[in-house]
């Protein structure tokens, strides 16, 4: 009851994060994988350490625009380039050959036709993955209509994704300019999976929701939406941070002992299922209390 | 208590089934080999090492109509060629891109080497035949003219030519041998057209052209029928065996341009696996113990849940077969955490009657039916967005999709099906203090 009470304060916090986050994607952003830009990276192993400065200055001489890093080591290098011909990919090629021998431990080039359609694809899939959830929630619910519109349900199910969505973002903006994060794949992927799971709390409040109310209704028992909705809460909390928990340990474990390349994707996920969990008990509850506190809605 | 006993019996012995061929099929068990080679992990390129090539077909000259088929014979050809350099389970796809482009997809188990896997494949020889450019006046032509100005295409091209071979002309009084030249066969349709435009162009020039350049301009002689052509030249044997070989694996019916390649070393696929394994260990390991931990007999439950869910993942994988990728292991691993979700509804829901004040055999029955609906509403939604995500990704992550998919349709089994029965079995008949408190959680009493 303490969060209904305090509704207004908790979507205020909600508001200001994501507003915080807009703004963090919209001045530093986050720059593009080759996924979505087109371009190349290789990744190999020289035989023999290479220096720093050798390394650089190779590569720098080429003249083509390219982001080269080796390790502290002097034996791992990447190198990452933006769409070019063949000839120009050879002479990066050239010039790695010509610091020593080397191995290719891994490769990717995506042609910039792709690397467009990719972009326009995930646009499509979280709109998609967003407007089934809402139709989902809605059609789930209907059974409530006689008590309180399901349709708002549904609607601050989208408010409280999109505020995920943002929140998920703001994150991976800090993550771009601390663990050299890019705009690809994985976290559109990480993105759609915390639209698809966080609504789990979403729904499982919803549903508590649900059955109070029409509980009340077969006992004729009288209570405020606020007041169910408040009961429902204390009743799910626990289970809301249960369920999350146990994601976020097994992201712990992935993020710890997983394979390098999902490593970015759990942190994605993780904070995104925290996100997720918060919203649901902080953010759509609350707003269902606001919009649905009208005299009419009172049972009486 | 006959049906419930029967029903215990039955997932005990799902389990000791789901066991057995698991572990069977990663280790000889009683001396066995054969599901270890039946039913092996399926490892995605990411894993296993390899290199997969993209390519965008060029179809803005073929009718809409023929672009499906032209499409399957530019596989097969493809598919040809990939396999004449003896690499092993390879495959080759055609899919429509999302803004209608006609992709061909190449995956090369094993092959590292991107640069030399395109170089496998060959440009596409695009050969095509052309004459003489009637409207051209011939007075105007002189060394300067470039040849492009001289011909004009015709509708005889590589997607007629039945084979090549090459061949050797008889030797020449005191040589040792013949010269090498091509022999193209063109299929019935081919040696028609061919048919046709000898006869139109009798004394005229048919040039040769490949890859877009002429690479013969002989004279017709004579109406040439039944389909056979011949391309001279000065090859050496090599050169000329090697245009053969080009030309009847594949004269392509479409251009192709490689679009993308992605290649991961087999050491650096390995390393991905072992990674994926313990951190999967490691997730299994700390769920286990909190929830045994916090909800203890659901707990305990929950965690044999969660072990009927992975076997029964793990032979899933196994006999579809599902490929797995670094991100599919993850698919996997988050979905251990979804899977116990349903557990962790169950247990709250029966803690729920137990305070109320219910009896324990009761409480379990109601706690189950109670939180159905949760369980039902939730993690379809999971699936449906698994569904998007499956049209959503590369193949890579079709991985990660299809996993998170299967791994909530398996939860559903496992924590309805199997866990009620081990509560049923843990909660026995009697109803003593001492057990609710292993039903309850946490701090309460």
């Amino acid at each position: 009851m303490h969060i209904i009470r305090n509704s207004k304060i908790y979507i205020a916090i909600s508001a200001f994060l994501v507003g915080v986050s807009i703004i963090a994607l919209a001045s530093v952003g986050i720059p593009l994988g080759i996924d979505f830009s087109g371009g190349g990276v290789i990744e190999g192993t020289f035989a023999t350490p290479q220096t720093q400065d050798i390394f650089q200055s190779t590569i720098a001489d080429l003249g083509i625009e390219t982001r080269a890093t080796l390790d502290t080591a002097g034996t791992m290098f990447t190198v990452e380039m933006p769409p070019l011909t063949q000839d120009q990919y050879q002479q990066i090629t050239g010039a790695l050959s010509s610091m020593g021998q080397y191995v290719v431990t891994a490769e990717t080039t995506v042609g910039p036709s792709v690397g467009k359609e990719l972009t326009k694809k995930a646009y499509v899939a979280i709109i998609l993955v967003s407007l089934t959830m809402i139709a989902f929630i809605a059609y789930a619910f209907r059974a409530i209509s006689e008590v309180a519109s399901s349709w708002r349900f549904g609607l601050v199910a989208i408010v409280t994704l999109l505020h995920d969505i943002a929140l998920t973002t703001g994150v991976y903006v800090v993550l771009a300019h601390t663990a050299d994060a890019k705009l690809d794949t994985l976290f559109v992927v990480a993105l759609l999976t915390v639209l698809g799971l966080s609504i789990n709390d979403t729904i499982v409040i919803f549903d508590r929701i649900r059955e109070n109310l029409l509980n009340n209704k077969a006992e004729d028992k009288k209570e405020s939406f606020a007041q169910v909705v408040g009961r429902s809460i204390d009743q799910t909390k626990m289970r809301s941070f249960n369920t999350s928990f146990a994601v976020i340990i097994v992201l712990v474990a992935l993020v710890i002992l997983g394979p390098d390349s999902t490593r970015l994707f759990s942190i994605t996920l993780a904070s995104g299922m925290i996100f997720g969990t918060y919203s649901s008990i902080f953010l759509a509850s609350p707003l269902l209390v606001l919009w649905n506190s009208q005299p009419e809605q009172q049972n009486n | 208590m006959q049906s419930k006993r029967l029903t215990f019996i039955a997932v005990i012995a799902c389990g000791l089934l789901l066991a057995y061929f698991v572990i069977g099929s990663q280790r000889p068990l009683f001396g066995s080999t054969t599901l270890v080679e039946r039913f092996p992990f399926s490892l995605g390129l990411d894993l296993a090492g390899g290199s997969e090539l993209t390519y965008e077909a060029d179809v803005s000259q073929i009718p809409p109509e023929e672009v499906k088929s032209s499409m399957e014979s530019l596989r097969d050809i493809i598919e040809r060629r990939v396999n004449i350099f003896g690499v092993s389970e390879t495959s080759v796809r055609t899919e429509q891109s999302f803004t209608g482009q006609q992709r061909l997809s190449i995956a090369l188990p094993g092959v590292t080497d991107t640069a030399q896997a395109a170089r496998l494949i060959g440009e596409t020889p695009v050969l095509d035949f052309r004459v003489q450019n009637p409207t051209l006046d011939m007075t105007t032509v002189d060394e300067n003219t470039p040849i492009d100005m001289l011909f004009v295409p015709t509708l005889l091209t590589g997607k007629y030519l039945e084979r090549a071979s090459m061949q050797f002309t008889q030797p020449a009084a005191g040589q040792m041998a013949g010269e090498p030249y091509v022999s193209l066969v063109f299929n019935k349709e081919g040696a028609d057209l061919f048919e046709q435009l000898t006869s139109e162009h009798i004394g005229k020039m048919i040039a040769i052209y490949l890859d877009g350049a002429p690479i013969s301009t002989p004279v017709v002689q004579q109406v040439i029928k039944g389909g056979e052509a011949t391309i001279t030249g000065s090859f050496s044997p090599e050169e000329a065996k090697e245009l053969a070989g080009r030309l009847t694996s594949g004269a392509l019916p479409v251009p192709i341009e490689l679009v993308g390649t992605t290649s991961v070393s087999a050491p650096l696929g390995e390393q991905a696996v072992a990674d994926g394994v313990a951190a999967s260990i490691l997730g299994l390991a700390l769920l286990a113990s909190l929830f045994v931990l916090w909800y203890r007999a659901s707990g305990i439950v929950a965690v044999i849940a969660l072990v009927y869910y992975t076997l029964t993942l793990l032979a899933l994988f196994k006999v579809i077969p599902v490929t797995l990728t670094a991100s599919g292991i993850a698919g996997f691993i988050i979905s251990l955490g979804v899977a116990v979700d349903a557990n962790v509804l169950i247990a709250e829901r029966i803690k729920e009657e137990l305070a109320k004040g219910g009896e324990l055999q009761d409480s379990i029955q109601k706690g189950f039916g109670r939180a159905w609906t949760a369980i039902r509403d939730a993690n379809f939604a999971g699936l449906l967005t698994s569904a998007i995500l499956y049209w959503f990704g590369t193949s890579l992550i079709k991985g990660f999709a299809l996993t998170l998919g299967l791994g909530i349709l398996a939860s559903l089994f496992s924590a309805t099906v199997v866990s009620k029965s081990w509560m049923v079995l843990l909660a026995g008949t009697k109803d003593t203090p001492r057990k609710r408190f292993f039903f309850s959680s946490g701090f309460s009493k």
